[in-house]
């Protein structure tokens, strides 16, 4: 018998440890596609003030600030970040668990009746976590909250966003089930030890942890009447069972968000750190063109030899044409749909979406790297691109540049930028903007006003003014 | 004031003198040339020369700043007229710009950095404040005493450059009860005329921005809207013309409820 425990807790080990290694080997691995992916954008530095950066981060990634533009989900919200943040000191000792056997490390170390309130609380977050989830089922399937049902959200997005929230439920559960059963389990032990029930046949010495000591915790403990009838040997094998799912989950859970939209869970954080600093008005610089206007202002001299330098493409046709902290927004994007919301021209009924815009970044960027992985060196692109094939010019048209989807977005991802370096592709690589910019475009170019005055009749209103007829 | 004493001098007149302004009143295309801007110019002509500060504007040697051409993609044509105005600008030696449209500010602040434009600009609205700050600028309620106003805040003075209260203050200074929309500061709503949109049909919907906007401004039951930009001026003019409230609501400038209180 004991020969045989020593076996499959043995057993036990080894395959833990297997499923450990494989997690994080394919972790690792996700990890190496998604940074490659993000690296397929172009320059952009970052350097500077890293102090600023870094409040930031703590400030919106870490201390959710943003999240709080709208109290009552970002309270849920809340809920679910604390949830996962200290929940996983409890996994922790479940890792430890698995590595070594030893059961319930940390409840020696710290004395049962800490141990006992830590549990309590972590229980008490988990039982917030599995009640937000719920409620977060109910807003996006039955009341239909409208950011949730635009055209971008159905398909993956929808499915990938309820999954979630089932997988969370479940882990939950397993988590109360596991406790509720250990609870049975240590007072099985604690009978044995002081000699009230001997037919229960429990391994006191990996059970017996809270000898003598009351072993509830505080939301389990009301699931104890539903498994207070089963043998011990039935709660033994429910209690592993448990505990493997739940580790097991948490393991597939951390593989499964690098393929969703909750990988904003890590990525929150470099995204806030690298937010763009500049006022939001202020649109990049492009340099190529800066010396371009100076050449032909006389300002440069041409430099001859640069003339077999190769032509520079204007603006954004592709995610490779994006700089690189715009294809990690869109790796970082949420799908919560907030700057969408703040859309004057998707509120209006425009087909553009700022949060699509992000999605398609990320869906083109994947599709990149896909290819890639399958061509290895024999790679080649395809014939497909961001612009065209995935956003629609009259998609970037509607955008009136007004930054409430910048200031909406709880992790500060920028969807302006890609439109406008998409319209600059259009605008000048293109020459395909509509009729009415080309007008404009004229007049600023001929007469100095976007209008079609003369530039000698600009100052016709001083005149109106100094005679008073006006 | 009579008009006649209205002085607008030009860069060109004062440095032919030899003289350089403390300002330069950045006029903007649409104070120029719409009819209805005009009459912001107007007020900011006749506040300028009441508080009688040394200011000088550019007359035809202005030209557009080229925001709308940048916004709508056309990165070359933003920078020719860039590094034209640049170059008025720094033979004239300029250092301190006012202007009264937020697309002008936020590119002469934001945007002329990098090609070589350095100045410190501010938008008529900060430089109000200031004026009556610094009492320059004095006036009672006049007719606007006890009215309703809602201040429409524009995206490139608020989102994009953090401008909230300055206007707000101006206001308060009437004597009138300032009453929030619904979505206003950093939440405000777009009027629909930036990013170039100014210039062309808008994009197939079920609504246009503007009127959605003043559907809010509407149900905020102003007197008045006050605007601090030459889209949304026009954009919510429009918007309150739709709901035939053109009567009830006048849309006014910052600058125009100075002049207004004043009776300048
Ligand atoms: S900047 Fe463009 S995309 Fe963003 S909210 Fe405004 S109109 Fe929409
Ligand atoms: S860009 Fe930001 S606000 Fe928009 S859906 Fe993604 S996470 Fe949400």
């Amino acid at each position: 018998m004991k020969q045989l425990e020593i076996f499959t807790s043995l057993f036990q080990i080894m395959f833990f440890v297997t499923a450990l290694l494989v997690t994080a080997g394919v972790i690792f691995m996700r990890y190496k596609y998604i940074r490659r992916n993000i690296e397929l954008g172009k320059e952009w530095k970052a350097a500077h003030n890293p102090s600023e950066r870094l409040k930031l981060m703590i400030l919106i990634a870490f201390g959710q600030k943003k999240m709080f533009a709208r109290p009552f989900v970002g309270l849920m919200h809340l809920v679910i970040y604390a949830g996962f943040l200290l929940i996983n000191i409890e996994v922790l000792e479940i890792v430890i668990d698995g590595i070594t056997g030893q059961h319930r490390i940390f409840a020696p170390l710290l004395g049962s009746t800490v141990y006992q309130i830590l549990i309590g609380f972590f229980e008490l977050l988990a039982f917030g976590v599995l009640a937000t989830c719920v409620i977060f089922l109910i807003r996006r399937n039955v009341v239909k909250v409208e950011r949730f049902d635009k055209p971008e959200m159905k398909g993956w997005a929808h499915l990938d966003a309820n999954l979630i929230l089932v997988f969370e439920i479940i882990l939950m559960f397993f988590l109360f089930t596991m406790n509720a059963t250990d609870s049975i389990l240590q007072m099985r032990a604690m009978d044995l030890a002081n000699g009230i029930d001997v037919i229960n046949n429990v391994d006191a010495a990996h059970y017996g942890v809270f000898e003598n000591n009351p072993v509830r915790f505080l939301v389990s403990q009301t699931l104890i009447p539903l498994y207070d009838g089963l043998t011990t040997t039935q709660l033994v094998l429910l209690e592993r069972g448990a505990w493997w799912f739940h580790i097991m989950g948490i393991l597939g859970f951390a593989i499964y968000v690098t393929y969703s939209k909750h990988l904003h869970i890590f990525l929150a954080f470099p995204n806030v750190y690298f937010t763009r600093l500049k006022p939001t008005g202020e649109m990049n610089n492009m340099d190529s063109i800066t010396k371009e206007v100076q050449i032909t202002m006389g300002t440069l001299e041409s430099d001859a030899n640069a003339a077999d330098d190769e032509i520079p493409s204007f603006g954004a046709k592709d995610v490779t044409d994006l700089t690189w902290r715009n294809i990690l927004d869109a790796y970082t994007c949420t799908q919560c749909g907030r700057c969408t919301d703040v859309c004057p021209a998707n509120m209006t009924g425009k087909k553009l979406s700022p949060r699509k815009i992000v999605m398609n970044v990320r869906q083109r960027a994947d599709e990149i790297g896909e290819r890639m992985d399958e061509m290895g060196e024999y790679y080649k692109p395809d014939d497909k691109m961001l612009y065209g094939d995935y956003v629609t010019k009259e998609e970037l048209m509607a955008c009136t540049s007004c930054n409430a989807c910048v200031d909406a977005c709880p992790v500060n991802i920028n969807p302006l930028e890609p439109i406008l370096e998409m319209r600059r592709y259009v605008a000048m690589e293109e020459a395909d903007v509509p009729d009415a910019w080309k007008a404009m475009l004229t007049n600023v170019g001929n007469n100095g006003a976007p209008w079609a005055f003369a530039p000698t009749e600009r100052f016709k209103w001083a005149d109106e003014l100094k005679n008073g007829n006006q | 004031m009579s008009e006649e004493t209205l002085k607008i001098p030009t860069m060109a007149e004062l440095s032919a003198e030899g003289k350089s302004p403390e300002i330069l009143f950045w006029v903007g295309c649409a104070g120029s040339y719409d009819d209805r801007y005009k009459a912001v110019t107007r007020a900011m002509i006749r506040i300028l020369n009441k508080a009688n500060i040394n200011f000088a504007v550019l007359g035809t040697e202005e030209s557009c700043t080229g925001d709308p051409a940048r916004r709508a993609g056309d990165e070359f044509t933003f920078q020719m007229q860039a590094a034209m105005n640049i170059e008025v600008l720094n033979n004239y030696n300029i250092k301190n710009i006012v202007t009264a449209c937020p697309h002008c500010f936020n590119t002469l602040k934001n945007e002329y950095p990098e090609l070589g434009g350095n100045y410190d600009v501010i938008h008529h609205s900060q430089y109000l404040q200031k004026l009556i700050n610094e009492g320059k600028v004095k006036f009672g309620g006049g007719e606007f005493k006890g009215k309703r106003i809602t201040y429409h805040d524009s995206c490139y003075l608020g989102r994009a450059n953090d401008i909230y209260e300055a206007p707000r203050e101006v206001l308060e200074k009437l004597d009138a009860e300032l009453v929030e929309m619904k979505r206003c500061k950093s939440k405000g709503l777009c009027c629909g005329a930036g990013g170039a949109q100014m210039f062309k049909d808008a994009e197939k919907g079920k609504k246009e921005v503007n009127i959605e906007r003043a559907e809010e401004a509407v149900a905020a039951r102003p007197d008045y809207v006050a605007v601090g930009c030459p889209f949304c001026m026009t954009m919510m003019g429009d918007g309150i013309k739709h709901f035939n409230k053109e009567k009830e609501i006048k849309v006014l400038d910052l600058s125009e409820f100075i002049v207004g209180a004043q009776d300048l």
